[in-house]
């Protein structure tokens, strides 16, 4: 009864901005508005009972997770073609990216050595330059739907689709990469009369190289990432038997594979942080 | 002395060296046997009639089909493609702010007991991709630009909000101290402290991620998640070429134009 009432507030401890802060609120909530239609926004559904009685049953499966043997053995063999469709796809990739970044970084132009390009090589390095963008504007995903219906179900499309989307990536990548470094190594090799590739040896990649490895190392990391999801459409791995056991609503396999999943992915993660540290 | 240091630099040159060459070794045995394991059909893909089939593939993308009822449904599907990722993002950036709170180490004093888990979580979220996120939502949330909105918001979360927890853990102590020792409340210790402090980044966190996630909305669809990738789906397996066209010119149109947005902006920004 007798507390101490606490002092009134002193007018400076108010907000001095709470009509704006208001106002942004309720503008922001206006344009909102229309997204929420576009994306057809309903979060009752989710607690539609027939839909809250499915997703229970699915989620209530996913203990205990499946882990018999032969399953087991399945899955390691998916968890390998995941990696190695991620490998095999960032080596044409590879294979790819060199010969177009070769030709697109303006750093082994011999014409722009007193000063501008000339106009015919300039349009060539334009056109490998807009051959890699072209490459990877396309997601990997929809490389892989379209190959899949080109060459088949199968690991083949996974492994051109990465091929083709991070071919472009890296392209354009490495190309930026041999730009940013000091000029002045190559443009003394090729004043001298070494050839294009001499200067890209001896001038360009040794300042370069570390940050070209470690950039390949971080795309292969999400090369794997991304095969699990090429799984989806037909492109095999880890991502296809997710697919699947998911259409079946098998709640414990699907649990399995994610698991599975997480764990790869914090390995790749892992391996390829700690080999850029040691690379670098 | 010299020889000493000389010999010492020639075991750190072999050190070096040997490392680069177990790497090599290392990464020619990963791609040999990633080649050999896989049953890749070069052959087929590189026979001539493979060729042939493909060159008929390729031509009957063409000409896109451009019937005003065709590109108002793509529109359409633009527009929502568009909003999937802008409500994903916001829906990720609140979400993601509010497991970022438990997630960081806010003061010295904080004992922050929900870190680990919360750390877990925000894990979880981000190492599963957007597309496993859609497929399993479908069956929660049904087809539709729904369940997408949400697979973006939840990957998405995930993301930011580990980002957003380490703008929490490095934001300058002092303004939030101040408030603290006067007896102010959590609640607004943040909204008035931390929150104003970290808030450019967590406009550049998520506005980059809303790039990142306008291209993974475009291909959402593919699982059913609509948007511009149900249609491509949908028209690509009913063999509509001409169709598939038209809608996989709008996705690159759409990615190239958030693309050249970005590059745009941020030559703006550096000025």
């Amino acid at each position: 009864m007798n507390a101490v009432a606490p002092p009134p507030p002193h007018p400076s401890a108010r907000d001095p901005a709470v009509w704006r802060r208001v106002g942004v609120v309720l503008v922001g909530a206006v344009l909102l508005w229309p997204l929420l239609v576009w994306t057809e926004f309903r979060p009752w559904l989710l607690a539609d009972p027939q839909s809250l009685r499915v997703t229970g049953r699915f989620l209530g499966e996913f203990f205990p997770p499946r882990l018999d043997a032969e399953f087991l053995r399945l899955m390691a063999l998916e968890t390998w073609r995941t990696v190695a469709i991620a490998t095999a796809g960032l080596s044409l990739a590879f294979v790819i990216a060199v010969p177009l970044a070769l030709l697109s970084t303006a750093r082994l132009s011999v014409s722009a050595l007193p000063g501008r390009m000339r106009p015919l090589p300039f349009a060539l390095r334009q056109c490998a330059r807009g051959v890699a963008i072209a490459l990877r504007s396309v997601p990997e995903l929809v490389w892989a739907l379209v190959f899949v219906r080109v060459v088949g179900l199968g690991p083949t499309s996974g492994v051109i689709a990465i091929g083709i989307a991070y071919g472009g990536m890296l392209g354009k990548v490495y190309a930026e990469i041999l730009e940013s470094a000091d000029p002045a190594p190559t443009q003394a090799l090729l004043r001298n009369g070494a050839s294009r590739l001499q200067a890209f040896f001896y001038g360009a990649l040794p300042q370069s190289s570390t940050e070209l490895v470690s950039y390949t190392v971080y795309r292969w990391e999400c090369a794997i990432r991304s095969s699990v999801v090429l799984g989806f459409v037909g492109a095999g791995g880890l991502g296809q038997q997710l697919d699947t056991a998911a259409k079946m609503f098998a709640g414990g396999e699907v649990a399995t594979i994610l698991v599975i999943f997480m764990l790869l992915v914090a390995a790749a993660d892992r391996l390829s942080a700690w080999l850029r540290k040691e690379l670098g | 002395m010299s020889a000493a240091l000389r010999s010492a630099g020639r075991a750190l040159l072999a050190r070096a060296r040997c490392k680069a060459c177990w790497f090599m070794v290392g990464l020619a045995a990963l791609v040999l046997a990633s080649f050999a394991t896989l049953d890749l059909r070069w052959r087929e893909f590189a026979s001539p009639g493979a060729a042939d089939a493909m060159g008929r593939f390729a031509r009957e993308f063409w000409p896109p089909e451009t019937s005003a009822g065709f590109l108002a449904k793509t529109w359409q599907a633009t527009l929502e493609t568009f909003a999937m990722s802008l409500l994903g993002t916001l829906l990720a950036a609140v979400l993601g702010l509010a497991l970022a709170l438990p997630a960081a180490r806010k003061h010295a004093d904080d004992p922050a007991r929900l870190k680990p888990v919360a750390r877990l979580l925000l894990n979880a979220l981000r190492s599963i991709p957007e597309l496993v996120w859609a497929a399993l939502l479908l069956i929660a949330a049904g087809l539709g630009p729904f369940s997408g909105t949400l697979a973006l918001a939840l990957h998405t979360a995930g993301v930011l909000g580990r980002l957003f927890a380490e703008s929490l853990e490095n934001a300058p102590p002092g303004p939030a101290f101040a408030l603290r020792v006067r007896g102010v409340g959590e609640l607004r210790v943040f909204a008035y402290a931390t929150l104003p402090q970290i808030w450019p980044q967590v406009i550049s966190y998520t506005l980059y991620r809303w790039e990142n996630n306008i291209r993974a909305a475009a291909v959402l669809g593919v699982v059913g998640a609509g948007g511009l990738g149900q249609m491509l789906a949908y028209h690509l397996g009913l063999f509509h070429m001409r169709e598939t066209a038209t809608v996989l010119l709008a996705m690159i149109a759409l990615v190239v134009l958030v693309d050249v947005a970005s590059y745009l902006s941020r030559r703006l920004l550096e000025r």
